[in-house]
């Protein structure tokens, strides 16, 4: 009814609409953004690794290097993404369901990787564990390596990625209270069974979100790492330091074809974050599962 | 299940929010805590479910001394303000929730939960709707679910924080009535927090009336409306005015002069009564005033007078006026209470 006055009525605007102008061109501008900056970067990565054809492609990923990079980068995910996961969870149910002194403080240290450099978090490693340091020497006179090792990359990814989880999880956790948890609780449930039974199922998108994200950032980290991992070819290469040395070696189609590796994990991550906003979503609305 | 709670205090970092509270609550006893928000009624109501502790005193289940149990050893059934409903579980699981978490030798197996469930979806009259999620049920509903899921685990007793709190006026009624028959039914010792004395006095066999962490007033919804013990309860609980008095010789006065109204205690006090509790007389030892307004509620008519007060704020008080017989505007009335009480000045 009111879409009828409105067109029957030429003079009747809604006050916070635009002229037809004005959208055509805020549209146009948005899409030529895009494109511009966003879908033609990430169609030359697929074009370039492609340049000579499906098996130069395979032949890129297979090579005995690249390989050993992406067994690596699969690797770390596998370990920093859980760790990261049972920290976030703990930060966010101390920070959501306990009051205590310092807590805004807390939330500040969770933000941190976010806000400086990836090449200081890295150096911060270097200088904890590097030869110079007390903590290194000692570690190696018991045989343990952490720079320019495995333990160093994971060490680096986990503290990059360390508030995905928590930062999903915190606001979730704070705006959904204690009352499900008390409720179980008063009705015999254990504190192992509550968190089971009740606050897991409450925070799960939340949690699955929070996760995806950590994992996308943990595969892709190069700043941080680069500067802990040493770039030992087939040894502590991951994905992103490979396709730099690639590159700099001007061997585009292997760089690219590992790139576009990293490129479809972003896609897959971005549709997977749009299903699960939609469950989200719904799940906050409809409480289906 | 008895309960006694013997000199609670409890304390958020050192704001005091109970000071020194003792209540005994007999078995089967339905019983409402009333105040006003911030009297520390919700409070009690968690310590005696063990979802908090006190700073100090102790409370006892029977003869059994609870303080030191957790709520999952004190067996309590609580119904939360928002029901707390598992949004994830259907009614049928939210309801059988208490029972599936028990360690395998005391819990009933699967069919015995099944059907325990269905009988008391039966009971607080919800039955077939089992695999409902609780968004998709009313407010009552929930409420009813609720409850139900507390009942599950057959607890000492029963403990309700605001029932009635988040359901519209019609369905609050309803309910009401329900829960009390539902008491009377089941007959267990039940304690809810209400700040609406109308659902308090209506529902309770005792109404505990309290304010700022303390108990004012223990009694029947006739004790506490028709024999207020402190100025707190005659103010909180229906309607009344006051006004600052003297009593020489066993009569009162006001403003110097005798309102023709005697009381036993001399001294200075405050005296207190309801609108419904006036006569309007044409003596000269009255209390006297203008009319300000006039209105019409339900089957009375309330005149809002004020008194003159030497060149200060006119006193403000309300009486009842006869419904067919409304005073003038502007016009002068005198009346004296004919039930009243004069609180001594503390």
């Amino acid at each position: 009814m009111s879409d009828k006055a409105r067109t029957s009525n030429p003079a009747f605007r809604d006050p916070a609409d635009e002229g037809f102008a004005t959208k055509v061109a805020l549209l146009l501008l948005s899409l030529a953004f895009l494109i511009f900056f966003l879908f033609l970067p990430l169609l030359s990565v697929f074009v370039e690794a492609f340049r000579e054809g499906w098996g130069a492609y395979y032949e890129a990923l297979a090579e005995p290097d690249a390989a050993a990079a992406i067994r690596l980068t699969l690797l770390v995910a596998a370990i920093a993404v859980p760790l990261n996961l049972v920290f976030g969870l703990c930060a966010s149910w101390a920070i959501a369901k306990f009051e205590f002194k310092g807590k805004a403080f807390l939330i500040t240290l969770i933000d941190l990787p976010f806000s400086i450099s990836p090449v200081i978090s890295g150096l911060v490693y270097v200088l904890l564990f590097g030869s110079g340091s007390l903590l290194g020497p000692l570690l190696k006179s018991w045989g343990i390596e952490i720079l320019f090792a495995v333990p160093g990359i994971v060490l680096a990814t986990v503290f990059v990625t360390f508030p995905f989880v928590a930062r999903e999880l915190i606001p979730l956790m704070q705006d959904q209270g204690s009352g499900d948890e008390e409720a179980a609780l008063s009705l015999g449930a254990s504190g192992w069974q509550t968190f089971r039974f009740v606050t897991l199922p409450n925070i799960k998108w939340g949690l699955l979100y929070g996760v995806l994200l950590c994992n996308a950032r943990a595969m892709g980290e190069f700043g941080a790492v680069s500067v802990v991992s040493g770039r030992i070819r087939g040894l502590t290469n991951t994905m992103p330091l490979h396709v730099e040395i690639l590159y700099n070696e001007y061997n585009m189609v292997a760089a690219f074809a590992v790139a576009s590796l990293l490129a479809l994990l972003a896609l897959v991550t971005l549709a997977l974050k749009t299903l699960l906003e939609l469950r989200f979503g719904a799940g906050n609305a409809g409480g289906r599962h | 299940m008895e309960v006694t709670i013997n000199n609670i205090r409890k304390e958020f970092e050192r704001f005091p929010a109970l000071n020194d509270v003792s209540l005994k609550i007999a078995s089967g006893e339905l019983i409402a805590l009333l105040g006003p928000s911030g009297s520390g009624k919700t409070t009690l109501l968690r310590l005696i479910a063990g979802l908090d502790f006190p700073t100090g005193g102790q409370i006892f289940f029977g003869d059994e001394d609870a303080s030191h149990h957790s709520v999952q050893e004190r067996n309590v059934g609580f119904v939360f303000q928002h029901y707390a409903l598992f949004r994830h579980m259907t009614v049928a699981e939210n309801i059988g929730f208490g029972l599936k978490v028990r360690p395998s030798s005391s819990r009933p197996p699967k069919s015995e939960i099944r059907r325990r469930v269905s009988d008391l979806l039966d009971m607080v009259q919800l039955g077939g709707l089992e695999k409902r999620y609780p968004n998709q049920l009313s407010g009552g509903q929930r409420q009813r679910v609720a409850l139900a899921r507390a009942m599950a685990i057959e607890p000492r007793i029963l403990l309700l924080d605001e029932p009635f709190g988040a359901l519209d006026a019609k369905v609050r009624k309803e309910l009401r009535r329900w829960l009390r028959e539902f008491h009377d039914r089941t007959g267990h010792t039940t304690v809810f927090v209400t700040h609406d004395q109308e659902e308090a006095l209506e529902l309770a066999d005792r109404v505990v009336v309290m304010s700022q962490g303390k108990i004012e007033q223990v009694g029947s919804a006739d004790d506490v409306y028709d024999r207020p013990g402190s100025p707190f309860v005659f103010s909180f609980i229906g309607e009344s005015s006051h006004l600052p008095v003297e009593v020489k010789e066993k009569t009162v006065f006001f403003q110097g002069q005798p309102i023709g109204i005697s009381e036993a205690a001399a001294g200075g006090g405050e005296l207190f009564f309801r609108p419904e509790d006036i006569s309007l007389v044409e003596a000269q030892d009255a209390l006297f005033g203008k009319v300000t307004a006039c209105r019409r509620l339900a089957g009375t008519r309330i005149a809002e007078i004020d008194i003159a007060n030497d060149g200060h704020a006119p006193y403000h008080v309300e009486v009842e006026v006869p419904l067919h017989a409304p005073v003038a505007l502007g016009s002068e009335v005198r009346f004296r209470p004919t039930r009243w009480k004069v609180f001594e000045n503390a």
